[in-house]
């Protein structure tokens, strides 16, 4: 038997902050008829109304490697537990890990990528947010915890919608946006979203970077072209956009996208963002790009958390398609002023 | 059908591939004991197939899902389950269960003593049952990684994270915390009871000097070390982890500090498994492509056993008078080889 990519069992992580509705959402997977047994991993026992042999309670275990890299922590608890699900292979289709709604996402993620034999057997497909529509507002000013949740998104679930009024919900929405313009956003009442939407997502996957372009081209024409003219001041947290949407920019974490037409030198470019994820990788929780190179004509595409980075040629640049790199970083802090030089810097002239 | 052309690796190596007897298990294997005469394979979930010296296997029903730990002192396995049960098998293939978790929580980890007692973890918490007595328990800070029961005296050494601690259950207050950063998973004592040692998350074994806690590192793998086997007398810790087997010297009083460990058998390939021979310094290898090789730890001649070119060789064990040796890979084509 052969260890291909697509046999690797997918692995969907699911936060939230307490309340918002992730136990809902975990009994909707399992209760539903879709065909496929997932293997849960939950942080409270008893609280999963599905009888399901395949539940694990573990105990969000979290460890720094001992790689001098402070942000380089994983849940030691993952690392056991999918061990222990290995011997079971063939008996389930994907594996949720539920996290607790102060958790952190980024041990979790990095779980996946620090660790060689969870990285042989499993591959993780995305960050999934539960977000309660009534109290995220208040939770993104009182609660780190949750704005790492909602940063660290690939998908965002914002629950509860028939709890508030339209001019509250465009609020929230705004606000999720300050942070995270790149993750999907659904709307549901009790978590009633289609689960192809949640699950199997690739939103790790580099060959996959491509699917997530489009979202990434949107956000980044209103969100950041904007941005870049009025200089990241805070003065303008309430300023109507041209669509009549809020525009928020969150006091700490924020997004930042970058973008040229014009070739990269590989020389230059792959040492700066090393460097920039290994200086600033603790403010950095995701990264990822498309990128065209000099004198090649394969799309280079990445992704990073914190101070992991994966890249790789993905695929060649088809005749007619612009050869233009974006990158894209969500964070906390992140010294925008210097990124963007740096970037320009690595531009061929 | 004999033909004259030789086969691939007639030049540069002693080959007793025709003298194993083939062993089609049917299921993910990931230990192998033996218990008298029988190989007892222990499979990934549910069941021990014993396998006897004609090749004839026996299948017995052990538990409801996972099995993820076991130990044998060639008497009988003890094995921990995600079933939350630890169940004993012995050599007339007889099941019994031994303790159940009542939140049915997976054991993790199962150590077994030479004179009976039994040891289990689940989640934080270490269990020790001795004889007829009442279970004894004893909570370290984290997820217990392994269990090891020391050669003398009833003392267990438990793994976590940030160290080992080392517990006589008899003895109220005698949990002696031997820290060290980073998380420790399986535990071994030297034969000699002079030297513990942890395989970490991080490739590398962590050991302690038990007379006085002195730290010794041993890193430089590739990957993290899955397997460690005492050479006869304790001379020397063989691990996996490498792509060729890592012998940690201990014969000194010094054990491994400031030494070299002795490297043998390099292949093109992760050592996965090792076993040392009970009596004399030969040790059986596993490897990730499927080799299984016998080294002669004077000078590292190497025979082979079996041939690269299938999964990763998952289970590996001599028996007790080191007459016989069985392995399997990870998806249970195994074989016997009398020596």
């Amino acid at each position: 038997m052969s260890e291909a990519t697509s046999q690797k069992i997918p692995v969907t992580v699911l936060t939230g902050y307490l309340g918002a509705g992730k136990t809902t959402l975990l009994n909707r997977i399992l209760s539903e008829n879709h065909g496929k047994k997932y293997a849960v991993i939950v942080n409270e026992f008893g609280e999963i109304g599905i009888d399901n042999d395949l539940i694990i309670g573990a105990d969000e275990e979290v460890f720094e490697m001992n790689n001098g890299c402070i942000c380089c922590t994983v849940r030691g608890d993952l690392v056991r537990i999918m061990d222990g699900l290995m011997k079971r292979k063939g008996k389930f289709d994907a594996i949720i890990v539920e996290t607790t709604g102060l958790a952190d996402p980024a041990p979790v993620a990095q779980t996946f990528f620090v660790d060689e034999d969870v990285q042989k057997n499993a591959r993780l497909d995305a960050v999934v947010t539960v977000a309660d529509a009534k109290w995220l507002s208040d939770r993104l000013k009182d609660a780190p915890e949750a704005k790492n949740q909602i940063a660290f998104a690939d998908v965002i679930v914002l629950n509860k919608t028939d709890l508030v009024t339209k001019p509250e919900l465009a609020e929230v929405e705004a606000r999720i946006r300050g942070i995270n313009p790149y993750a999907k956003l659904h709307r549901t009442e009790r978590c009633s979203v289609a689960l192809a939407d949640v699950l199997d997502r690739g939103a790790f996957d580099l060959d996959r970077i491509l699917d997530i372009e489009p979202d990434f081209l949107e956000a980044d024409d209103h969100d950041h072209d904007h941005d870049h003219h009025h200089h990241h001041g805070h003065d303008h947290h309430h300023h109507e956009h041209g669509h009549g949407l809020k525009h928020y920019h969150d006091e700490d974490m924020q997004s930042l996208s970058l973008k040229t037409d014009k070739p990269l030198d590989p020389n230059v470019f792959m040492p700066w963002l090393q460097n920039l994820v290994q200086v600033e990788g603790g403010k950095i929780l995701r990264s990822k790009g498309i990128l065209a190179f000099h004198d090649d004509d394969d799309r280079y595409v990445f992704q990073g958390v914190h101070m992991m980075l994966e890249g790789n040629h993905q695929r060649k640049w088809k005749d007619g398609e612009p050869r233009e790199s974006r990158l894209v970083f969500i964070g906390r802090e992140l010294p925008e002023e210097a990124i963007r030089k740096g970037f320009e810097s690595c531009i061929v002239s | 059908m004999k033909e004259f052309t030789p086969p691939p690796d007639s030049a540069s190596i002693v080959s007793v591939t025709d003298r194993v007897k083939q062993v089609a298990l049917g299921m993910a294997v990931t230990s192998v004991h033996f218990l008298g005469p029988r190989a007892a394979f222990v499979g990934g979930e549910e069941n021990v197939k014993f396998v006897d010296s004609e090749g004839e296997i026996t299948t017995v029903a052990v538990h409801s899902g996972g099995i993820l730990s076991t130990a044998s002192d060639g008497k009988r396995i003890v094995m921990g389950g995600d079933d939350g049960k630890v169940v004993s098998i012995d050599a007339k293939g007889e099941v019994t269960l031994l303790a159940t978790d009542p939140k049915r929580r997976w054991i993790d980890a199962v150590a077994l003593h030479a004179e009976g007692a039994f040891a289990w973890s689940a989640g934080k918490t270490a269990t020790v049952k001795i004889g007829k007595s009442e279970e004894k328990s004893l909570e370290v800070p984290s997820t217990v990684g392994g269990l090891a029961f020391a050669p003398k005296g009833l003392r267990l050494a438990i793994a976590h994270y940030n160290g080992a601690t080392l517990w006589f259950p008899n003895m109220e207050g005698s949990a002696e915390f031997l820290p060290w950063a980073g998380s420790h998973h399986a535990v071994t004592f030297s034969p000699d009871n002079k030297f513990l040692v942890t395989a970490m998350h991080e490739p590398a074994l962590h050991g302690w000097r038990l007379a006085d806690n002195r730290h010794m590192r041993m890193t430089g793998y590739p990957g993290r070390v899955r397997s460690m086997s005492w050479s006869a007398g304790g001379k020397g810790l063989a691990t996996s982890g490498a792509d060729t087997v890592i012998i940690w010297p201990f014969a000194s009083k010094d054990g491994p500090m400031g030494k070299e460990p002795a490297m043998l058998a390099p292949l093109q390939a992760r050592v996965s498994v090792v076993a040392c021979h009970p009596k004399n310094d030969i040790l059986a290898a596993g490897y990730s492509d499927g080799t299984v090789l016998m080294v002669r730890l004077e000078d590292g001649a190497e025979i082979l056993v079996r041939r690269n070119g299938t999964p990763s060789v998952a289970a590996l064990a001599w028996n007790a008078k080191g007459t016989l040796l069985a392995f399997a890979d990870e998806n249970g084509d195994g074989g016997l080889l009398e020596l």
